[in-house]
């Protein structure tokens, strides 16, 4: 068990180009940490160095109020699970998991490694496999395997890079909810580099989202979500993405190619003096006019546009309304697009529709817009101008205290079972 | 992957056999001829009239065996020191190659690949001379140095592909599992190194091991002499005899140890020859 603290952490290579930038984390005892970020966002590299296979170029790396900057990897007692395993191939899986045991002074004897693999093995079903060589296991199996050597050593915190990444989808699902089981089981610290978003929401108690070696914003999968700092973050995080219209404001009605659209007057006060804004909403905040209830319909307003194409998927559909930036947004929204690694961002809206909609591509249709959530972003600097930062905080300590309560209930669950 | 049919495997098959026929046929009527007795040389036919170790004895216990124990040994002495030289020096050199980043790295990459294609007979006279002057003639060290410039770029090129190979993440993962530096690479590395050690090894060895214009260019005597050339040296019962039988029984002799080193090993030598091709 151990607090994990990162001060000012930077890093930076031969050629000067810092790949973490003045990176500072505080992981509480216990936490499950999310880092996430396009690649190469120095996510990997920061996970590194927590474990001491990265230097540190300046910056403080404490570990329980202990500064560990030049302490060896053995010294830090961290457990790391890499992306391709790197199990052991010429050893058995028992051996692979008593690896750990065997090294050093603590060596414990013979019955008591066996005992300890054992229990490992038990919790990670691979009792029966015990005897084979990795190359013969699956997937899945080799995880648990790189898993179980984690574990095995009651280590401070577990780091984990991209562990998931080379797993099927169903497989990933099904491990994904695994690790946080056995995370909440154990309360043993965590660090987890993922790039994939779902992983980052479902897993995290927090998730840092990092661009370009930079921490951009740090606070529960739903501060993320409802209260992004930011144009990146809000939309990196989310699926399908953010849609982000640039719109002129004019007291309370925000003109964009959509059609003119009321928004609440506190948001409209916060965009004051500026020409133009982005205005960024998520697709969920659409509906078709028809199917709102009335007493939600005031909440929102109506506009008139023509969908493209929708998608029907069983539980929703996803429409594409088609509009035509101006060059200078184009622009920017493109660059938003390489930030977060994706293709070059399409100029449409996507919009979440009920399934039972009768709204088909070609026509024109009635839209209602959720104005309340919506958010406006600068559009030069990219700062999200309505964020609440008190609801955003008040979201997170809401987190934690789920956390704590879920760790509270798995003690106790375990308590009862042995 | 999809089954063959049975067509396909037909072809295998006779393929197959012809390669084996083609490859081994000389070795067996090298085997046949060792076991024939002088007068049945000459008999045309494949198989020996009456099976004899007549050839044996004279190479092993008879008039030949100064001429071919001393050579065996010299044989032996010498490809092993050579192999033990070259692996090592191409493993320290493969390492670095695969491991590290410096510049200069494909020039020692080339350099070794252009020492391999040159022809050996060309550089053989001047070497003659040279040996002659400075005392190296005739001696094992004579042969070691040439026969190093054999086995040395092949080690070099089977070993960095092989090192390049290996996934050196585990010596990470074993370090943060606790592991000293060194204790990283001794359980972690070298157990899937050595395979690749071994082959390379057993390469150098055969390479020095079947050397002939090195062997009978720059020795005179017995002081230095391998199998290979003492093999020119042997002389019949009398002058109006061909030592062809003596012949035949040591390449037979000299053939065994290669077939037991590759028989014994061939897994590993498979599995390190294919490894940069199928990955684990």
């Amino acid at each position: 068990m151990a607090a994990i603290t990162l001060k000012n952490i930077v890093k930076k290579y031969g050629d000067g180009f810092p790949a973490v930038n003045d990176v500072s984390i505080d992981i509480a005892d216990g936490e499950f940490v999310i880092l996430v970020g396009p690649s190469g966002c120095g996510k990997s590299t920061l996970l590194r160095m927590i474990v001491g296979l990265e230097d540190i170029t300046s910056g403080d790396l404490m570990i329980d109020g202990e500064r560990v900057n030049e302490k060896a990897p053995k010294d830090r007692n961290l457990a790391m699970v890499f992306q391709n395993y790197a199990l052991y191939p010429h050893l058995t899986v028992f051996e692979n998991i008593a690896f750990p045991l065997r090294l050093g002074k603590g060596k414990g004897n013979e019955e008591e490694i066996k005992r300890l693999v054992q229990e490992a093995a038990k919790t990670l079903e691979l009792t029966d496999h015990l005897d084979r060589k990795p190359a013969n296991l699956s997937g899945g199996q080799r995880q648990r395997v790189a898993m179980g050597r984690a574990i095995v050593r009651k280590a401070d915190a577990f780091l984990f890079d991209e562990p998931l990444s080379n797993l099927d989808a169903k497989l990933r699902g099904q491990m994904r909810s695994e690790i946080s089981q056995m995370q909440r089981r154990l309360g043993t610290t965590s660090v987890y580099v993922t790039h994939d978003q779902t992983e980052a929401m479902t897993l995290g108690d927090r998730v840092a989202v990092l661009k370009k070696g930079e921490l951009q914003q740090i606070a529960s999968p739903r501060e993320l979500y409802e209260q992004p700092v930011n144009l990146f973050v809000a939309g990196f995080i989310g699926s399908p993405s953010m849609n982000f219209l640039p719109a002129t404001i004019d007291g309370n009605v925000i003109r964009t190619s959509l059609g003119d659209i009321e928004i609440p007057e506190e948001k409209a006060a916060k965009a004051h003096g500026r020409d133009v804004v982005l205005v960024g909403v998520r697709p969920e905040f659409f509906e078709d006019a028809s199917l709102v209830e009335d007493h939600k319909l005031g909440h929102g307003s109506k506009f008139t546009a023509e969908l493209t194409h929708t998608e029907w998927l069983g539980n929703e559909q996803y429409g594409y309304i088609h509009f035509d930036p101006a060059p200078e947004v184009r622009e920017l929204l493109n660059n938003l697009a390489r930030d977060m690694d994706a293709d070059e961002l399409r100029p449409q809206v996507v919009v979440t529709l009920d399934a039972s909609s009768r709204i088909r591509g070609g026509r024109a249709a009635e839209l209602w817009l959720d104005t309340r959530k919506l958010h406006l972003f600068d559009a030069e600097t990219g700062e999200n101008l309505t964020r609440d930062a008190e609801e955003g905080a008040r979201l997170t300590e809401e987190a934690n205290a789920e956390r704590a309560d879920e760790m509270e209930a798995a003690r106790n669950e375990t308590r009862t079972a042995s | 992957m999809r089954k063959s049919t049975g067509r396909e495997k037909m072809w295998w098959a006779i393929i197959t056999v012809f390669v084996l026929v083609y490859a081994l046929f000389p070795v067996a009527s090298i085997f046949a001829t060792s076991f024939k007795a002088p007068s049945d040389l000459t008999s045309g036919e494949f198989l020996p009239n009456g099976w004899t170790t007549e050839n044996y004895e004279q190479i092993l216990v008879g008039s030949a065996q100064d001429l071919f124990l001393s050579s065996l040994w010299n044989s032996i002495g010498i490809s092993l020191i050579a192999t033990a030289i070259a692996v090592v020096l191409a493993t320290l050199c493969a390492y670095a190659i695969a491991r590290l980043d410096f510049p200069g790295k494909k020039l020692v990459l080339t350099t070794a690949l252009a020492v391999s294609i040159f022809p050996v007979i060309s550089i053989v006279t001047p070497l003659f001379n040279v040996w002659r002057t400075i005392g190296l003639y005739d001696t094992w060290l004579g042969l070691i140095i040439p026969y190093l410039s054999l086995t040395l770029p092949i080690s070099i090129w089977t070993l960095t592909a092989f090192f390049k190979q290996i996934p050196w993440e585990l010596e990470q993962a074993a370090q943060v599992d606790g592991a000293t530096t060194w204790q990283a690479f001794r359980k972690a590395i070298v157990p899937l190194a050595a395979p690749g050690v071994f082959t390379t090894a057993i390469i150098a060895f055969f390479i020095a091991w079947n050397d002939f214009v090195y062997g009978i260019s720059l020795t005179s005597t017995e002081a230095a002499r391998p199998v290979p050339a003492a093999l020119a040296f042997f002389t019949g019962a009398s002058q109006f005899q061909a030592p062809t039988g003596a012949i035949s029984a040591a390449a037979i002799i000299v053939t065994i140890p290669i077939v037991l080193l590759v028989l014994l090993f061939q897994r590993q030598i498979v599995s390190g020859l294919t490894q940069g091709a199928v990955k684990g």
